[in-house]
C-alpha cells in the first residue's frame, strides 16, 4: 500500500514537472550560461576540422561560431564546439545540446519544415560535385553510367545522386552510404568506389588531405544548388533575430571595407557615419537584439570580416584553396552573390 | 507501475517540447517516395498484382525502406548466427584440448578477439583487409569464375530464364508435397519423417524443374568499365560485419561451451570411457547433449547480442535497418517516429529469438516434475 502511495506521489511529480517546463528565449541560456556551444565539423578540412596535433577546431564554418561568441562576449573564445555527424545535427538542435549549428548544411524547404530548424543567412554558396581517381580516365559526370559511388549519410547529396541516376536514365549504378566524410573518403581512397559525391567545398578539403592531390580529379559538373548556412531552434526569433546580423555584420564589414586592423582608425573618422553606427560608436545599433552595442565592432575586431575569414581558410595561401575572386562567394559589388541586409 | 509512468512521463515530455517547437508528429511520412537508393537488400513488393522479390529502388516508399533495412538486419544475423555457433562450439572443444598447441592456440583467439571492442574489428576487417583486396580492374579470376576483389566476392550462379511464374508452381508444389509427406510419415510413425518430408520436395523439384525443360542459365560474373556484374557476390560490406560479428560472438560462445563442457560430472566422462568411447564419439554423444542444456540460455543472450551488434554495420556502410533509419530521418526529417519504429522492430526480433530459444530449451531439458 505504501508503495502504491509512493508510486503515485512521484508520478504526480513527474507530471507537474513535464508540464512546467517555462518558454524562454536561448538567448537568455547562452548569456547566462557565459560561453557558446556551438554544433560543427570535425571533419571537414577547411570549414570544420578537429586538428589533432593542437586540440583546436579550425575552419570556415567554426569561425561563423567564434564570430557569435566575439558580439555576445566581447570573447572569441567563449565557445564549446561539440562536434557532430551530418546524421545528428538537426537533433542536436532539437533537443537543445547546442545553441547553433553552422556545419556545411544546405538550406533546403525540408529542413525548414520536417526537421523544424529555422535558418540563417547563406555564409557559402556551394554545389554538389564528383570527386573520381585521375587515371579513371573520366572527364565529366556523364561517363559514370554503372560506376559505383560513394557519399555520406545525412546529407542532400544521397538523394541528389538519386536523382541524377534517374534523370539520365542510367542502369546499374550503386550508392555507398557511409557515416560521414572522413569514412567515405577512406573506402573511396582503399579503391572501394569509382568516385565520391558530396558538396565540393568538402570535395577540395579531402582531396587536399592525401599527399598526392594529383591523384584525384573533381569533375566540373556541378550537380545542384547547395546554399550552406547555419541553423538554430524553430520559432525562437530573439535567438535567430541576433544570430542572423551578426552573420550578416560579418558580410557587411566586408563591404564596408571594414577590417580587423583598420577599424578603429575608420571609427575615429567623425565623418564616417555609417560605420560609425555600424561599429556602435554612435547609436545603439544591437540593443533591440538584446546584443551589446558594438558588438558588431566585437566580431570584427577578433574574427574578421567575411573576406578575412575566407582568405584564412580557403585563400590561396590555404591548403584548401577555393578561389573566390568572381564566384557566388563574393560580394554582390565584385559579381558573387553576397547582399547582405542594410545597417539601419 | 513506476517503469510505465516513467515511460508515458517521457512520452509526455517528448510531445510537448516538440509541440512546443513546432514539429509534428506523425508516421504519413512512411508512404511518400523515399528518393534515395541503397547498396544492397531487397524486399517483398506487389507489382502488377504479383509478388515479387527485387531489388529498393529510389521509386519506393521509406516504408519499404524499412522493410530493406530489416532485410539486411535479418540476412547477416541469421547466417551470423549459425556461422558463430559452429565455430564458437568447436573453439569451446578446442579449448580444452589436451594437445598445448591446439588449446593455448584457442585460448589465444578468444583473449584477442574477447578483449577488443566490435567496432575496431569491424574497421579493421574493412578497411585493413577487404579493401586492400586487389581492385575490380585487377582481381583475376579462379576456377573458371571466382572473382575476389575489393568490390567483393562473385561466382557464377544460375539465374532463371523466362518468366517466373512456372518456376514458382514447381517450388510451391514440391513444398506443399514435402510438407504432406512429413506429416503423413510422422502420421505412420516412420523413423525420421523429416528425412521423408525433404527426400520427397527434392524429388518433386527435380521432376518439376526437368520436365519445364530446366529453366536456368549460368550467369558468370563479368567485369564491365566500372562494376563486376552478374554471378552471385557478397559485398565487402556483408563481408565485413558478417566477420565481425561471427569471430567476436564465436568467442564469447566457446567460453560458454567450455563452462558447460567442464560442469559435466566426471562420472559421465569415465562411464563414457568404460564403453569404448573414443575422444570424439564421446563428445559428440554423452558431453556435448547435455553440456548444451547448460549451455543454451547463456547462448541466447549472445544470439540477442549479435543480432543488436548489426547495428554498428552503419561504419562501414552496410545498409542495415540502423543506417537505412539514419538516412531516413534526415531525408525525411522524421527522427523521433522512425528511432520509434527502429526500437520496436529490435524489439521484435529480441522477442522471436528469445522466444525461439525457449521453445528449445523446453525441449532439450529434462522434465524434473513429469
Amino acid at each position: 500500500m505504501l508503495y502504491r502511495k509512493a508510486a503515485v506521489f512521484v508520478l504526480a511529480v513527474l507530471a507537474v514537472g513535464s508540464l512546467a517546463q517555462a518558454q524562454q528565449s536561448r538567448m537568455d541560456t547562452v548569456l547566462e550560461r557565459g560561453r557558446l556551444i556551438c554544433g560543427v565539423n570535425a571533419v571537414n578540412p577547411g570549414f570544420g576540422y578537429l586538428d589533432e596535433t593542437t586540440g583546436n577546431y579550425t575552419g570556415f564554418d567554426t569561425d561563423f561560431c567564434r564570430a557569435v561568441a566575439a558580439a555576445i562576449f566581447d570573447d572569441p573564445a567563449a565557445v564549446e564546439f561539440v562536434p557532430l555527424t551530418g546524421g545528428v545535427r538537426f537533433n542536436a538542435i532539437h533537443s537543445g545540446e547546442v545553441d547553433v549549428v553552422f556545419r556545411n548544411t544546405t538550406h533546403t524547404l525540408t529542413r525548414d519544415t520536417e526537421n523544424s530548424v529555422d535558418f540563417l543567412p547563406v555564409n557559402f554558396y556551394d554545389g554538389q560535385g564528383v570527386m573520381v581517381r585521375s587515371d579513371l580516365g573520366v572527364t565529366s559526370v556523364d561517363e559514370l553510367e554503372g560506376a559505383i559511388v560513394c557519399t555520406n549519410q545525412g546529407s542532400t547529396t544521397e538523394a541528389n545522386w538519386s536523382d541524377y541516376v534517374r534523370r539520365q536514365g542510367w542502369e546499374g549504378n550503386q550508392l555507398i552510404t557511409y557515416e560521414d566524410l572522413a569514412r567515405t573518403f577512406t573506402a573511396f581512397h582503399g579503391g572501394r568506389c569509382d568516385a565520391i559525391t558530396s558538396d565540393k567545398s568538402q570535395l577540395v578539403g579531402v582531396r587536399a588531405s592525401v599527399d598526392d592531390p594529383e591523384m584525384y580529379l573533381i569533375l566540373p559538373e556541378t550537380l545542384s544548388r547547395e546554399p550552406l548556412a547555419g541553423f538554430t531552434f524553430q520559432n525562437d526569433s530573439t535567438w535567430r533575430d541576433a544570430l542572423s546580423w551578426i552573420v550578416t555584420a560579418v558580410i557587411h564589414a566586408e563591404e564596408a571595407g571594414i577590417t580587423s586592423s583598420n577599424l578603429d582608425e575608420i571609427g575615429a573618422d567623425e565623418t564616417a557615419v555609417d560605420a560609425r553606427r555600424f561599429l556602435g560608436i554612435e547609436g545603439n545599433l544591437g540593443v533591440e537584439l538584446g546584443l551589446p552595442v558594438g558588438f558588431a565592432a566585437n566580431t570584427v575586431r577578433h574574427v574578421g570580416n567575411y573576406g578575412e575569414i575566407y582568405a584564412r581558410h580557403l585563400g590561396p595561401d590555404s591548403p584548401f584553396h577555393i578561389p573566390r575572386e568572381g564566384s557566388f562567394n563574393d560580394l554582390y559589388t565584385r559579381g558573387g552573390l553576397l547582399y547582405p541586409a542594410a545597417f539601419r | 507501475m513506476l517503469a510505465i509512468g516513467f515511460g508515458i512521463f517521457l512520452v509526455v515530455t517528448a510531445f510537448r517540447s516538440m509541440t512546443e517547437r513546432g514539429i509534428p508528429f506523425t508516421f504519413s511520412f512512411l508512404f511518400q517516395e523515399a528518393g534515395f537508393t541503397v547498396s544492397e537488400g531487397s524486399l517483398l513488393a506487389i507489382e502488377d498484382g504479383r509478388l515479387v522479390w527485387r531489388p529498393f529502388t529510389a521509386r519506393d516508399t521509406y516504408l519499404q525502406a524499412f522493410a530493406t533495412g530489416l532485410y539486411s538486419t535479418l540476412r547477416v544475423t541469421v547466417v551470423g548466427i549459425l556461422i558463430a555457433t559452429v565455430t564458437g562450439v568447436l573453439l569451446g572443444v578446442l579449448r580444452l584440448s589436451g594437445n598445448w598447441l591446439v588449446n593455448r592456440l584457442a585460448l589465444a583467439y578468444v583473449e584477442v578477439v574477447r578483449n577488443t571492442p566490435l567496432l575496431v574489428q569491424m574497421f579493421f576487417w574493412y578497411f585493413a583487409v577487404l579493401l586492400k583486396l586487389p581492385g575490380g580492374q585487377q582481381a583475376s579470376t579462379w576456377y573458371g569464375g571466382l572473382i575476389v576483389s575489393n568490390q567483393g566476392a562473385f561466382l557464377p550462379w544460375l539465374v532463371p530464364t523466362g518468366p517466373t511464374g512456372g518456376f514458382a508452381a514447381v517450388i510451391a508444389t514440391a513444398l506443399l508435397l514435402g510438407a504432406a509427406a512429413w506429416l503423413i510419415a510422422r502420421r505412420l510413425g516412420r523413423q525420421r519423417p523429416v528425412l521423408t518430408g525433404i527426400g520427397s520436395l527434392l524429388a518433386v523439384l527435380g521432376i518439376g524443374l526437368v520436365l519445364s525443360g530446366l529453366p536456368f542459365e549460368v550467369s558468370t560474373p563479368e567485369l564491365g568499365r566500372f562494376r563486376i556484374t552478374g554471378g552471385i557476390g557478397l559485398s565487402p560490406e556483408f563481408t565485413a560485419v558478417l566477420l565481425g560479428l561471427v569471430i567476436y560472438t564465436s568467442a564469447f560462445i566457446a567460453e560458454v561451451i567450455r563452462g558447460a563442457i567442464q560442469s559435466i560430472p566426471r562420472g559421465q566422462w569415465e562411464g563414457a570411457g568404460s564403453l569404448g568411447l573414443r575422444y570424439f564419439p564421446m563428445m559428440w554423444l554423452i558431453i556435448l547433449p547435455q553440456a548444451a542444456r547448460i549451455a543454451i540460455p547463456p547462448i541466447g543472450n549472445l544470439y540477442l547480442s549479435l543480432m543488436k551488434n548489426t547495428s554498428l554495420a552503419v561504419a562501414v556502410g552496410y545498409p542495415d535497418l540502423f543506417n537505412i533509419y539514419r538516412t531516413i530521418s534526415n531525408q525525411s526529417g522524421r527522427s523521433l517516429e522512425g528511432v520509434i519504429i527502429t526500437m520496436i522492430v529490435y524489439l521484435v526480433l529480441s522477442f522471436i529469438i528469445s522466444a525461439l530459444l525457449n521453445a528449445y530449451n523446453r525441449r532439450v531439458n529434462l522434465r524434473w516434475s513429469a
